[in-house]
């Protein structure tokens, strides 16, 4: 069972990511996103991640998906490029061989170091043994407690985003002077 | 005999490489900056999965507290990215990375 829902996720996965870097069309691209991040979602629940598992669905697929399609259609740029034309011609064949080097070099190391995970951590009450939060109350403690400053830089952080976002995509009062002038 | 298989967490470390190596070729020969942030976000989905799969593997919950931090951070990033491309098209019509040379003064 639990090797049946591993293979299904894998296959959404990879068939998403592929159909983000091989479809033409940008809103086919996004919509493969979202077959990805529900892949990544399956295996967080299947590796008793409940808690971001829903956090993946409501952040990624919920919000940033949808951040994307609404940039694609306000921009208009929802129709197929042309991905014949390449003007650099060895940069396709580089960029395939260099990402195969890297995975297998990856590959190896996980393959080769996995003897040695096996150190143990604080421990990590599952959902098998009855309490079904505890998984919400481990990751509430440690954010709370070892990690709570970081957690108060963040909302500095997403503060930083949205005002430098607004400043960014206003139209400035010389634009608009500029604009009334040329018409 | 099938059934009797588990994924180790070495399967979900091998397919979050192969995740990665898929984004890495978008964020290499693509060159409209949408779908170079999907694939950036793609490499993002994959570390993620790393950790999860180590913090299960572990026994250890600060990897899934590092995958918080993470969409966090990524949230943010798209947002300011998303901000960057629409003040660019603005000016110009056409949207490739290539027309960003312009900036080389």
């Amino acid at each position: 069972m639990e090797l049946f829902v591993f293979i299904c996720a894998a296959a959404m996965v990879l068939a998403g990511a592929l159909g983000v870097v091989l479809r033409s069309n940008p809103v086919h691209a996004a919509l493969s996103l979202v077959l990805t991040l529900f892949g990544i979602a399956v295996m967080f629940v299947s590796q008793q991640a409940e808690f971001l598992a829903a956090v993946q669905v409501v952040v990624y697929a919920g919000a940033i998906v949808v951040l994307f399609l609404f940039v694609i259609m306000l921009l208009g740029v929802d129709r197929a490029e042309n991905l014949e034309t390449e003007p650099l011609g060895i940069q396709r064949p580089l960029a395939i061989i260099l990402s195969i080097g890297f995975v297998a070099l990856l590959v190896t190391t996980i393959v080769q170091g996995r003897d040695s995970l096996n150190m143990r951590g604080d421990g990590l009450i599952t959902a098998d043994s009855g309490d079904h939060d505890a998984n919400i109350r481990q990751i509430a403690r440690s954010i709370f407690s070892d990690y709570v400053v970081a957690f108060e830089v963040t909302s500095v952080l997403l503060i930083v985003a949205v005002v430098g976002t607004v400043v960014l995509a206003r139209k400035r009062k010389s634009e608009k002077d500029l604009s009334g002038v040329s018409a | 005999m099938l059934a009797t298989i588990v994924p180790t967490s070495t399967w979900y470390l091998i397919l979050g490489a192969v995740l990665f190596g898929i984004g890495m070729v978008g964020v290499l020969i693509r060159r409209n900056p949408l779908i170079m942030f999907m694939s950036i976000e793609l490499m993002l989905n994959a570390v993620n999965l790393t950790f999860v799969a180590l913090s299960t593997q572990l026994t250890d919950i600060n990897g899934q507290t590092a995958v918080f931090f993470v969409l966090v951070v990524a949230a943010a990033e798209v947002v300011v990215g998303l901000g960057i491309i629409v003040a660019i098209m603005r000016r110009r019509s056409e949207i490739s990375v290539d027309d960003l040379s312009v900036l080389k003064g």
